[in-house]
């Protein structure tokens, strides 16, 4: 039985958990927080193009901003990780490490956010990837709210992200009357707010302009991005296996990997020694790998189990909307477009499921938002 | 970036001391291994294990000794890339690096006074090596015991050794056939599936046991079934890259599911509809 996230409902609101910070007050917000911790924050590098880097002051960060070209994945599980250290000169002598970095991760948006929540469930699943969860609670993880779509690429309300589902230590939210809301949601985050005095409590009239502007969002998405009910997209994944549509993708992809690297959900990798100077030292490393490279699946004889671009299209594809239900009962389509924005083919995630939809004649037009 | 030293990470090896090494033919060499303390491996046959060598790589290998065997364990490394041809250069008294075991191996607590039918074609006799001995070992426990090899040549042929004293015990039926051989070679000529409708059996109470190259599954399934054994006594090895062994890097997956944790055993009605597994 498939059990599916359940929609953001309204949420009860609790007063003490919210502070107000104006947003003059912002770039003293963040030296404060560099003078505690190393903060890193979307940037942008021109071109519309956002990266997450360490900044030193409010200045450099680039608030509105749309998805950046990789996801916070990257400090969670770096793009490299050295997982031992060996020295063979007598023996294989092995020395496992972990690698952190104590840090304020700011302005994660709610699908990023839902990226993180899915990676923490398949490296906590047993056997547990010890490294990934020590590391993950170095990091304290500010979110930062989307008033409306960052451009049209984003399905974030077909996967229910458009809205905050936790995961987060403070959530910010620009009330857009100059001053931000922000949500207290751990003890870590408390801590950090009381340390830093510069919010002030937040007051009803806080909370209602916050309800006003999560009732406007509402309106926003008030549709799926693709005519499917969010419920219905196993059973669409249930009947498309062979559908034709994958082979249309098989004649379009280029086999890059970069809709893997930019996806906040995928998680491969491979394992690989790299051995210093005098070839008896020297590091194992985790490297973040693709199942759209056809040597990802392929055997010592030589033998290849996905050999057609198509079938690692469609690996990638049921392993967002049908695998992960089965095994963790979510998507992992965060909706955040990477992988559309990102795709030299012109790959696009709506039109492909939009396809699929249209192919199962499983249309559902009148979709709209149920809470 | 900080650095923390760790004693318990999931990559963590053992140090393996090779005490024995046999060239069986020229691309296959068999390793017997030792833990340190000479702790028992304490596998189920049809488990693998992950083998390193520091500074050139990690790979999954079979264990192709039966768990009956104490105080070491044994492995058998055909010479087809970077890391086996490392491997097989190594000599007695030398290390590898070794993590496991891992995943599902063959159900041995369920084949009490069944008949046990083994088909391997090529090298999936190494990991059957297992069980087989493991059989062998437990004789008593289990009705009849047939095994069908199937090779490329004669020369091809692991364990020889062994396959003669299988041939003359009278408590095993084993046969053997190659897709080609001179004219010195007096047995049997053929695929291994023209060995299975000679077979006498009853279907009811017989498990099969298949390991082989990816293209004999179909074909090896197809006659067994036409035998009527029944689908969840069809029991398969499958072969997949692996890089973690621990479910998470996504190289052995096969559908929705991970090969190094649900398999590399699985029986055929688990695994008939997955499209990608055989």
């Amino acid at each position: 039985m498939v059990v599916l996230t359940n929609p953001p409902e309204e949420r009860l609101v609790f007063m003490e958990q919210y502070v107000v910070l104006k947003k003059r007050d912002f770039n003293d917000f963040i030296a404060a927080v560099t003078r505690e911790q190393k903060v890193f924050a979307p940037v942008a590098k021109g071109h519309n193009q956002y990266a997450f880097e360490e900044v030193t002051s409010g200045n450099q960060i680039a608030i509105d901003y749309i998805p950046t070209i990789l996801p916070p994945k990257k400090y969670f599980m770096p793009q490299y990780e050295t997982i031992a250290t060996y020295d063979t000169f007598n023996g294989q002598n092995m020395e496992s490490v972990m690698e952190y970095e104590d840090m304020v991760l700011f302005g994660v948006h709610t699908c990023d956010l839902a990226g993180i929540q899915c990676l923490n469930i398949v490296f906590s699943q047993q056997p547990k990837d010890t490294n990934y969860l020590m590391r993950k609670n170095k990091i304290l993880i500010i979110g930062y709210e989307c008033n409306s779509y960052c451009d049209e690429y984003a399905s974030c309300r077909l996967v229910y992200n458009h809205l905050p589902n936790g995961g987060y230590d403070l959530f910010f939210t620009n009330l857009e009357n100059g001053s931000f809301i922000i949500h207290i949601n751990t003890l870590i985050g408390e801590e950090l707010v009381k340390k830093i005095k510069i919010f002030k409590e937040a007051d009803d009239s806080d909370l209602q302009t916050l309800e006003d502007l999560r009732e406007r969002k509402r309106k926003i998405f008030a549709k799926n991005e693709v005519p499917i009910e969010h419920e219905k997209i196993p059973e669409l994944f249930d009947k498309v296996y062979d559908s034709k549509i994958w082979n249309e993708l098989d004649k379009r992809c280029v086999a890059c990997g970069n809709c893997t690297n930019v996806c906040p959900t995928c998680y491969c990798f491979d394992v690989i020694d790299e051995p210093n100077l005098d070839l008896k030292t020297g590091r194992r490393y985790r490297r973040w790998d693709s199942c759209q490279n056809e040597e990802f699946a392929k055997v010592a004889g030589g033998e290849s189990f996905r050999s057609e671009r198509g079938a690692r299209q469609r690996h990638r594809y049921y392993r967002k909307f049908s695998y992960s239900i089965e095994k963790f009962s979510r998507f992992f389509c965060t909706g955040c477009g990477r992988c559309s924005r990102t795709c030299m083919a012109g790959i696009d995630l709506k039109e492909t499921l939009t396809k699929l939809v249209e192919e199962q004649d499983m249309k559902n037009p009148d979709a709209g938002y149920r809470g | 970036m900080k650095t923390l030293k760790r004693k318990d990470s999931e990559y963590e090896i053992k140090k393996g001391r090779i005490f024995r090494t046999k060239e069986i033919t020229d691309l296959e060499k068999l390793f017997e291994i030792v833990l340190p303390g000479g702790e028992n491996l304490n596998h189920e046959p049809g488990q693998f294990v992950m083998v390193s060598l520091l500074g050139v790589g990690e790979a999954p290998f079979s264990v192709s000794s039966s768990p009956t065997k104490l105080g070491s364990f044994e492995l058998v490394v055909r010479n087809v890339g970077k890391l086996t041809n490392a491997i097989n250069r190594l000599k007695a008294g030398d290390e590898v690096g070794i993590r496991g075991p891992f995943g599902n191996g063959f159900p041995v607590h369920i084949l009490d006074g069944s008949d046990l039918l083994f088909v391997a074609g090529g090298i999936g006799i190494v990991p059957l090596h297992s069980l087989i001995n493991y059989a062998i070992d437990n004789r008593r426990d289990f009705g009849k015991v047939s095994i069908l090899l199937g090779c490329n040549r004669p020369e091809d042929m692991l364990f020889s050794d062994e396959l003669d004293e299988w041939t003359k015990r009278l408590d095993i039926n084993f046969e053997c056939t190659v897709d080609r051989a001179d004219s010195g070679w007096k047995g049997n000529i053929g695929l291994i599936t023209s060995l299975i409708p000679g077979i006498n059996l009853i279907p009811e109470r017989t498990f099969a046991f298949v390991v082989g190259p990816p293209i004999m599954y179909k074909f090896v399934v197809a006659k067994l079934l036409e035998k009527e054994i029944p689908e969840r006594q069809i029991l398969i090895s499958l072969e997949r890259h692996m890089k973690c062994g621990l479910g998470k890097c996504g190289h052995c997956q096969i559908n929705g599911i991970y090969c190094c944790q649900e398999g590399p055993v699985f029986s055929y009605d688990k695994i008939k509809d997955m499209r990608e597994s055989i």
